[in-house]
């Protein structure tokens, strides 16, 4: 079975049902200070691995970058 | 030996003895970036908050991996958002990317030509973020009435522009700034407008309790000697305005005394 989900902005199809942590980590961001919102909603990052990716989320992951 | 007798600048209880913020957009690298933070002494630096590329190589450093957290007090703004609603949300990431920290950049676009506040998404966003717990440092107009506004509900610095973000034409309404000075009780930072060092200084001069700038310093032929400039101009004005300048006259008042003249 496939789940279909947004990662910023861009649909991206899962193998299996994951954590949040798990998706980060197939991601490459297992390190950096980023924050994480689910279906609009911020995510803390000591809830990334009891959170489960269900189908159809939108998942925004940002970072600080230069800006004035 | 210095003779000023100035005290730092306080904001949301934390003292800074650099009334120079600056900015981490438009610079050719990290690198430079910091070398001019490091030549403006400024203590203070604002990031944005944007989406992680999601191909980006994972070792590649980032700009809170060079601009540290931990010696730099960093200010998240919320620039290019055209809503509170926008705004508020970037506040909330930013809260959670630093570990908590309540200081924001509130800033709510109007359009993109001027990139003047939106003043009523502004007022908007301000409620709901102080309601919150955030400590706002809030761009604005120079409307005098707007900025008493943003002080009531409790943003803890106003910082009316001094003319449109990355125009560098300098202070355009000193009286606007000196009205909004007037009434104020939290500290009044220009942000934006600023082009060289004198523009810095006239900031300063008005009685400005700081000034914040990217583009004056990024786009320099030399930024990290145009910081360096940044950082005297503002102390410069800074003194010039604890000292109180003399009254200005239409004609000449001589300097050597008329008395004792042999001729």
């Amino acid at each position: 079975m496939t789940i279909e989900i947004t990662v910023n902005g861009k649909t991206k199809t899962l193998v299996a049902e994951l954590s949040l942590a798990d998706l980060l980590q197939d991601l490459g961001m297992t390190k950096g200070r980023i924050a994480v919102e689910l279906n609009g909603h911020i995510v803390p990052r000591s809830q990334f691995s009891s959170k489960t990716i269900n189908n159809l989320d939108s998942i925004e992951i940002v970072q600080a970058i230069g800006g004035g | 030996m210095s003779t000023t007798q100035d005290r730092p600048l306080l904001i949301a209880g934390v003292e800074y003895r650099s009334r120079l913020i600056i900015g981490s957009g438009k610079y050719k690298d990290f690198e430079e970036n910091l070398a001019a933070l490091e030549a403006s002494a400024a203590e203070m630096i604002t990031v944005a908050i944007r989406r992680v590329n999601l191909g980006q190589d994972k070792d590649e450093p980032s700009l809170l991996d060079i601009i540290s957290p931990e010696k730099y007090t960093i200010l998240p703004n919320t620039a290019g958002c055209y809503t509170a609603e926008d705004a508020v949300r970037t506040c909330r990431m930013a809260r959670e990317l630093l570990d908590g920290h309540k200081l924001v950049k509130l800033e709510v676009l109007g359009d993109q030509k001027t990139l003047y506040p939106n003043v009523t998404e502004t007022l908007a966003a301000a409620e709901t973020l102080v309601a919150e717990g955030f400590d706002v440092m809030v761009y604005t107009s120079d409307d005098p009435l707007v900025a008493r506004r943003l002080e009531e509900i409790g943003c803890v610095a106003v910082m009316p522009l001094g003319a449109p973000i990355g125009s560098g034409l300098g202070i355009r309404n000193p009286y606007n700034i000196r009205m909004i000075l007037e009434n104020a009780q939290v500290p009044i930072i220009v942000d934006a407008g600023v082009g060289t060092a004198s523009d810095a200084s006239i900031a300063m001069e008005l009685g400005c309790h700081g000034v914040l700038m990217n583009t004056a310093i990024a786009e320099a032929r030399n930024p990290v000697l145009m910081a360096s400039a940044m950082r005297k101009a503002v102390e410069a004005g800074r003194e010039a305005y604890l000292a109180g300048r003399m009254p200005r006259r239409l004609y000449a008042s001589a300097s050597s005394p008329v008395d004792g003249t042999f001729f």
